[in-house]
């Protein structure tokens, strides 16, 4: 029985191994000089060597060599989990927030910087999540709103030198109308028409931003935007109240930290509301949740407005932070990494979106060392975190919750 | 409490006329039943009460409210919930959750709210949720209120479809085929269940095929054919009918 199975499996095995040299030959093999088999067929040797040792393991673990060490790590994991489990989310919230306010402390401006971009990218990511997680909308053009209010600040500040804080609602509303703009029109489109319709969408916002001369300066983009400034208090001559720019990355930090913070208690706790749960009923089933009552039409209105609002203030930072926008940033790349945040990290849960957000921008930092590759590395382990963990890194979880987190 | 009346009420689908002139009401402490063969247009007359289709000709009213033209959630929030023929739960949400869905037309925070979590916002979702076990208790489900409806087994998941229809407060509830696929005990516990709706003052009507729950539980007959109303009446009556026997043995 089992000799048969493993036999099978080295049949398959060593078929793969040929499709792959089928493969490998007219990628390496074609030179100016005509078809080469040498150069190949050595990297083929390598590779079949190495896929042989794993298969090897796999072979051993099958037959239970590797029966103890899994029990311990299986008992460790046990473990771990109880650990996890007895802690009070309180204070997992604590630790989370003590080091996120001491971390600049612990690195320098490199670190800062990807900090940065990894708060950004967790505001876009749980704005997104409200529309595709929540209700269930699948958008391809979410970026759009973080342009519009990158926009909306830029211009703003370099033409009436409007303060920053007070640029932050003004981009959130506008983006949020933008959100409704899109959203109407797309009202009545499910599934793969939507996606197509808020790709184009988020299409068309970018190409107005790249061609709109007189207002947004084209693909030159938008130079001088203001940094935001702060009241003091000064200690210096008695009290007295000091008006400083944020200068230091780490400054910046602690703003994008704010909206971070923000998004997340906001986003929560619209996650657990009756606007949430309406959101998620349309997620399941939209005849159904308008025939239990719920205005479809509205809600699916508001989780796009409410997306928006969010990737608005993300894109107000942007601007303030880079102090320049150019349409380059709102292409449809960034809404296509925004959404794989959302489902990488796991559609629906407010921690898993963090983590996605954490996992795409903080690993190809993390991968620089091999160069080159380093894209092709950070591909690799996507996608082998989507196989291992296919409903995202960290599942919205659903059994009990709601007795338990009366607060 | 009123009565829900339908007068005249014809339905097209392009060339196939689906529903002709259908009159009939559901006057208040009744339990109607409407009966007919496959594809007689039962689930279509429940879709026109509900806003889903819209009405060719005629008027469905509440009271003295005309309800035909309004939308499905407008309908939900006069006082009409529906169950379906093939269970339409929200699978991934938990029991109580399903049930908290319905309560949505009951109650208005809205996204500001909700963010700042006002003292009122609190009392509501507190009312939500006292509502919604409540729904679910009455309904014996009180032990899986945090189980995911697609776990359930199927019985539950239909005790739980009426549970979710009678979280929305109606007085007036739409059962389409409520015994469909449940065995003899479980459909004798439901017509013990529906009594227990009418009880409290909610007006039923019900599609269904299983006649011995229609005859052991319903105070007046609808029978529908082809989309056309046959005969209307006492069960007793119903059941001497030459042409609703005609219509179901066939000539």
């Amino acid at each position: 029985m089992t000799t048969q199975e493993s036999r099978k499996r080295w049949i398959s095995f060593g078929i793969g191994l040929i499709w792959l040299f089928i493969i490998l030959w007219p990628l390496l093999g074609i030179k100016p000089e005509g078809l080469e088999f040498m150069p190949t067929l050595s990297l083929w040797i390598k590779l079949a060597v190495a896929s042989v040792c794993v298969m090897l393991v796999y072979e051993l673990n099958r037959g239970g060599v590797f029966d103890p060490i899994k029990r311990t790590g299986a008992s460790l994991k046990d473990s771990t989990q109880r650990l996890y489990t007895a802690t009070p989310n309180w204070l997992l919230i604590c630790i989370a927030l003590a080091f996120a306010i001491a971390f600049p402390a612990m690195t320098g401006r490199y670190g800062h910087d990807v900090a940065c971009n990894v708060l950004i990218y967790i505001c876009l990511g749980l704005g997104l999540n409200v529309v595709v997680g929540l209700a269930g909308l699948l958008d391809l053009g979410y970026i759009a709103f973080y342009g519009v209010g990158a926009y909306t600040y830029a211009l703003l500040s370099i033409h009436y030198g409007i303060s920053f804080w007070l640029c932050l609602p003004v981009a959130g509303a506008l983006a949020a109308i933008a959100g409704c703009i899109i959203g109407y029109p797309t009202l009545r489109m499910r599934g793969d028409y939507l996606a197509i319709v808020t790709l184009g969408f988020g299409e068309i916002v970018r190409l107005v931003l790249n061609n709109w001369m007189d207002l947004t300066n084209g693909p030159n983009g938008l130079m001088g935007v203001k940094r935001p400034g702060l009241y003091w208090l000064d200690f210096t001559n008695g009290w007295s109240l000091e008006h400083i720019w944020l200068k230091k990355v780490w400054m910046f930090y602690y703003v994008i930290l704010l909206i971070a913070i923000f998004t997340i208690i906001a986003v929560y706790r619209l996650n657990y509301s009756r606007i949430g749960r309406a959101w998620e009923a349309i997620r399941e089933d939209e005849t159904a949740a308008e025939l239990m009552g719920v205005n479809t039409f509205l809600l699916k209105l508001l989780a796009y407005a409410s997306g928006a609002v969010f990737a608005g203030f993300a894109g107000a930072f942007f601007a303030a932070r880079m102090r320049f926008v150019s349409p380059e940033s709102f292409t449809f790349l960034e809404s296509a990494m925004v959404l794989a945040m959302v489902v990488l990290g796991g559609m629906g849960s407010i921690p898993g979106v963090m983590l996605g957000a954490l996992a795409l921008i903080a690993l190809p930092e993390a991968f620089r060392e091999f160069d080159v590759y380093r894209m092709l590395v950070f591909g690799g382990v996507m996608t082998l975190m989507m196989l291992v963990r296919p409903k995202g890194l960290c599942p919205a979880k659903r059994v009990g919750r709601r007795s338990e987190e009366a607060e | 409490m009123a009565n829900l009346t339908l007068s005249d009420i014809s339905v097209r689908f392009g060339g196939l006329q689906a529903l002709t002139d259908v009159n009939f009401s559901v006057a208040e402490g009744d339990v109607v039943g409407l009966i007919g063969p496959n594809g007689a247009g039962k689930t279509t007359v429940f879709n026109v009460i509900t806003g889903v289709y819209k009405a060719a000709s005629g008027a469905v009213r509440y009271g003295d409210q005309v309800i035909s033209g309004m939308r499905p959630y407008q309908v939900l929030g006069m006082g009409i919930a529906r169950t379906f023929q093939n269970i339409r739960l929200f699978q991934n949400m938990t029991a109580l959750e399903n049930c908290m869905v319905a309560q949505h037309c009951r109650s208005r925070c809205g996204v500001v709210r909700s963010i700042l979590r006002s003292p009122f916002q609190r009392r509501e979702e507190a009312r939500i949720e006292e509502k919604s076990r409540k729904a679910l208790a009455f309904m014996g489900l009180e032990e899986y209120e945090s189980e995911v409806a697609s776990n359930m087994p199927y019985g539950h998941q239909r005790r739980l479809e009426i549970a979710r229809a009678l979280a929305s407060e109606p007085n007036t509830i739409l059962l389409d085929e409520p015994a469909a696929g449940l065995n003899p005990a479980e459909s004798h516990e439901l017509m013990e269940t529906i009594g227990r709706i009418a009880a409290l003052g909610i007006n039923v009507l019900m599609v269904e095929h299983d006649m011995k729950v229609v005859m052991g539980i319903c105070t007046h007959l609808v029978v529908l054919d082809h989309g056309v109303m046959i005969a209307e009446g006492l069960p007793e009556e119903i059941r001497k009918n030459q042409t609703v026997i005609e219509a179901y043995l066939g000539h």
